[in-house]
């Protein structure tokens, strides 16, 4: 299991468990973000915000929000 | 098979109803009803196009009571019912994540519209029907509106209305309100819901097999506590949620034996909120299984393509810079000369067709008409055209989906300020008028980063600042007047964003918002929509500019006559002499302090202001900057000059955005902390520049 921040553009992961605050788990969950929910990464410079893909919308994500939602890559998953 | 529970709303009774055949006139109606809708939807799926088609130009827009937050009601017909509609503001869910979630609900639940019609985005089927699985639990009927399924066509996915209305037993109706189609469609299935003519049978969401006992549980300990006309099962599955605002209603009506029971029991299922949350997910999955189908994977869509410009790090940020060079290309071409002309031509031509009309007036109702009202309100009219251009290029840009991605790639930069990529769009809209970027704080969910913006909105050099430095500069530094405003104006942003990192250290400690952000997918621009929003903020700001601007014109123009009529012994001038003990550390003068003073009306007032100082006959309302440049140039030195500028560039603004930001916050606390840091940091810069220019000599 991984933080979504450390998957690289084009690479999905399963999302497992989402940490934080209650206001911000309550928000990505609503968004999509729930357990069994595949996100995939659309765009990661290793540093700044990402852009992931969830539930058919693509979502800019701060770094500090997208290490709070851990997931397993896809291809481990299989 | 579950049950439908019943429908209770303000007129009439629906019972859940049995046979599927539809009968097609209009004939059970009654005639000359009238109901009412409550329009929700989640961000991003055309609901003010909706709206906007529905109602047109019989919209009334106010704010939400007690609240900043814009509310919009209109009207329409439908055969003999007059349908009132009230948009509900854009929300994801009904949790009380922001204020605009917490109206959605209360609304729904205090209010009882008689249907609630959620506007869905068909391309991004399931996460908008999770708005849906919230608005069941409530108590007033849904129909929902299937938008945009020609984008979700173009995305490559199919959505069968007649499917999925058939497994959520709620009337779905196909829709591209872009093309006004479905839309009349849509209010013939919330009257016909309401007569009773429509089948109503939803399949409510339920909770998890492994939480329906505590649920059960809270409700039992709830039930006989819940205020009217909260309805008992949403509130304990509130409570599961951990919703702050209900929890709090809960405390503070159970009594305390029952409340810590309540607690104990909610203790031990903290982590609940993203089980009921990937429940409701469960359900939509069920819901769309028959009714969607999706592309292949991989596949490149339009959008993908333009966001790996659009949101990359380096081509995203020129992008960005060409966008604004274009906006400012605009302002400079286009507006500048109109207001120009609006200033000389109309305001100009009224203030001599006030001179003469009132010839035979006492002078103190002449100079109140020319001075006051067309000088100071009227003035601040003319920068209408400037104001225009932004309203409608940034209005362009968001309808198309593209300002999201601005706010992305700026993101990096805001982070510095302890602000996110969405402070960026209202500072942007600054550049044409503060008052609209104070107002336009509202976009940002985080009441920190909200108000935080708010106190550095006044920093971003407006088109009325900028004008005034494009005025004098010439007066103090020739030929290299352009060169010394373009530094001005960089010193200003430079001052925000230091002022951003401070403030944000001082008062926020460092502590940041979220950034969640939906992308929206490109798409054509509406220009109805763009069209009414421009026409909208045209009308709330010539609605601030004929109150509140007027009569703070008028009041600061009776303090530059009072008490003997003239701006030399006036109670005005009186406070720029206190002030000449500081002007005097920056090189400056009192009636260069006046000046100053005198741009709490309107920036361009110090000009004016200035030109009857120094006895500059000519220069006065709507007459072009005559002979002041030289007259200016020769009583100050460079570097007084230079800090006048500085000190006008930072200062604080005008009364209209003071108006604002009192109506933005809430509180005159932020606007005194406002008003004094902008005093101190502009001082403080214009004191230390003119110091260093003396030191170096200039």
């Amino acid at each position: 299991m991984v933080p979504l921040s450390e998957l690289r553009a084009g690479e999905v992961g399963v999302v497992q468990v989402l940490s934080g605050g209650r206001g911000v788990v309550s928000r990505l969950a609503a968004l999509g973000f729930t357990p069994e929910a595949e996100v995939r990464v659309m765009q990661n410079f290793g540093r700044g915000p990402l852009i992931v893909s969830v539930r058919d919308t693509r979502i800019a994500l701060g770094r500090g929000e997208a290490i709070k939602i851990r997931v397993l890559k896809k291809e481990a998953v299989r | 098979m579950k049950k439908s529970p019943p429908f209770v709303t303000r007129r009439n009774r629906l019972e859940p109803v049995v046979e599927q055949g539809v009968p097609d006139n209009g004939d059970t109606l009654s005639p000359n009803r009238a109901i009412t809708v409550a329009l929700a939807g989640q961000p991003n799926v055309g609901k003010s196009t909706v709206f906007n088609v529905l109602t047109g130009l019989s919209q009334h827009v106010g704010n939400w009571p007690g609240k900043t937050i814009e509310q919009k009601v209109g009207t329409c017909h439908y055969k003999d019912t007059t349908v009132t509609i009230v948009d509900l503001p854009g929300t994801y869910s009904l949790s009380a994540n922001s204020p605009e979630e917490l109206i959605a609900r209360e609304y729904v639940i205090c209010q009882r519209p008689d249907v609630v019609a959620v506007i869905i985005n068909a391309a991004a089927l399931e996460r908008n029907l999770y708005l849906l699985a919230e608005l069941l639990a409530l108590p007033s009927p849904v129909v929902v509106g299937l938008n945009m399924v020609d984008v979700a066509s173009h995305e490559g996915m199919k959505v069968e209305p007649e499917v999925l209305q058939a497994a959520l037993g709620v009337p779905v109706v196909p829709m591209v309100a872009t093309k006004n189609k479905g839309v009349g469609d849509l209010v013939e299935a919330i009257v016909r819901l309401v007569a009773g003519d429509l089948p109503y049978e939803p399949k409510v969401p339920e909770i998890r097999p492994d939480h329906k006992g505590v649920l059960a549980e809270l409700r039992a300990l709830c039930d006989p506590h819940v205020p009217e006309p909260y309805p008992p099962e949403w509130v304990a599955l509130k409570l599961l949620e951990g919703d702050r605002e209900v929890t709090r209603m809960m405390e503070a009506h159970l009594p305390d034996d029952m409340w810590l029971k309540v607690h104990a029991v909610l203790r031990a299922h903290e982590d609940a909120v993203v089980d009921v949350a990937g429940g409701r997910y469960e359900w939509i999955g069920r819901m769309t299984r028959a009714a969607l189908v999706r592309p292949r994977i991989g596949q490149v869509t339009f959008t993908d393509r333009l966001d790996r410009v659009a949101t990359h790090p380096l081509w995203g940020l020129l992008l960005l810079a060409g966008m604004l060079g274009l906006v400012f290309g605009l302002t400079y071409t286009i507006g500048m000369p109109l207001q120009d002309w609006l200033d000389t031509a109309v305001i100009g031509g009224l203030a001599d067709l006030a001179g003469n009309l009132l010839s035979k007036a006492p002078a103190w109702l002449r100079g109140l008409v020319i001075e006051g009202v067309l000088g100071g309100a009227g003035m601040v009219v003319t920068f209408l055209p400037i104001l225009l251009i932004f309203f409608a290029v940034l209005g362009l840009l968001e309808d198309m989906g593209y300002m999201a991605r601005a706010a992305y790639v700026m993101d990096r930069f805001m982070h510095l300020m302890g602000l996110h990529g969405k402070s960026f769009m209202p500072l942007f809209l600054g550049f044409g008028c503060s008052v609209p970027a104070v107002v336009g704080t509202r976009i940002i969910e985080s009441w920190r980063a909200r108000l935080l913006t708010v106190l550095l909105a006044p920093l971003v050099p407006c088109a009325a600042r900028m004008a005034v430095l494009a005025l004098l500069a010439p007066a103090f530094f020739g030929p290299a007047a352009p060169l010394v405003s373009w530094g001005l104006i960089l010193l200003s942003l430079l001052v925000l964003v230091a002022s951003g990192v401070v403030l944000n250290r001082v008062l926020f400690r460092g502590r940041r918002a979220a950034f969640i952000m939906e992308l929206p997918l490109y798409h054509l621009p509406n220009w109805r929509t763009i069209g009414l929003l421009v026409w909208q903020r045209t009308v709330e700001f010539l609605k601030k500019a004929g109150t509140i601007i007027l009569a703070i014109s008028i009041l600061t123009w009776a303090l530059s006559r009072l008490p003997y009529g003239e701006v030399e012994t006036s109670l005005l001038a009186g406070l720029g002499r206190l002030l000449a003990p500081v002007g005097g550390l920056m090189g400056l003068d009192w009636r260069m302090m006046v000046a100053l003073l005198a741009s709490f009306v309107a920036k361009e007032n110090s000009v004016a202001t200035l030109g009857v100082l120094f006895g500059s006959a000519e220069f006065t309302v709507g007459g072009g900057s005559g002979q002041l440049t030289e007259l200016l140039g020769s009583a100050l030195t460079p570097a007084a000059g230079l800090a006048f500028l500085t000190v006008q560039m930072l200062f604080i603004p005008c009364a209209a955005t003071v108006a604002a930001i009192r109506q933005e916050t809430g509180s005159w606390k932020w606007v005194g902390l406002s008003m004094g840091f902008l005093l101190v940091v502009s001082f403080g810069m214009a004191i230390g520049i003119y110091q260093l220019a003396a030191l170096v000599g200039v």
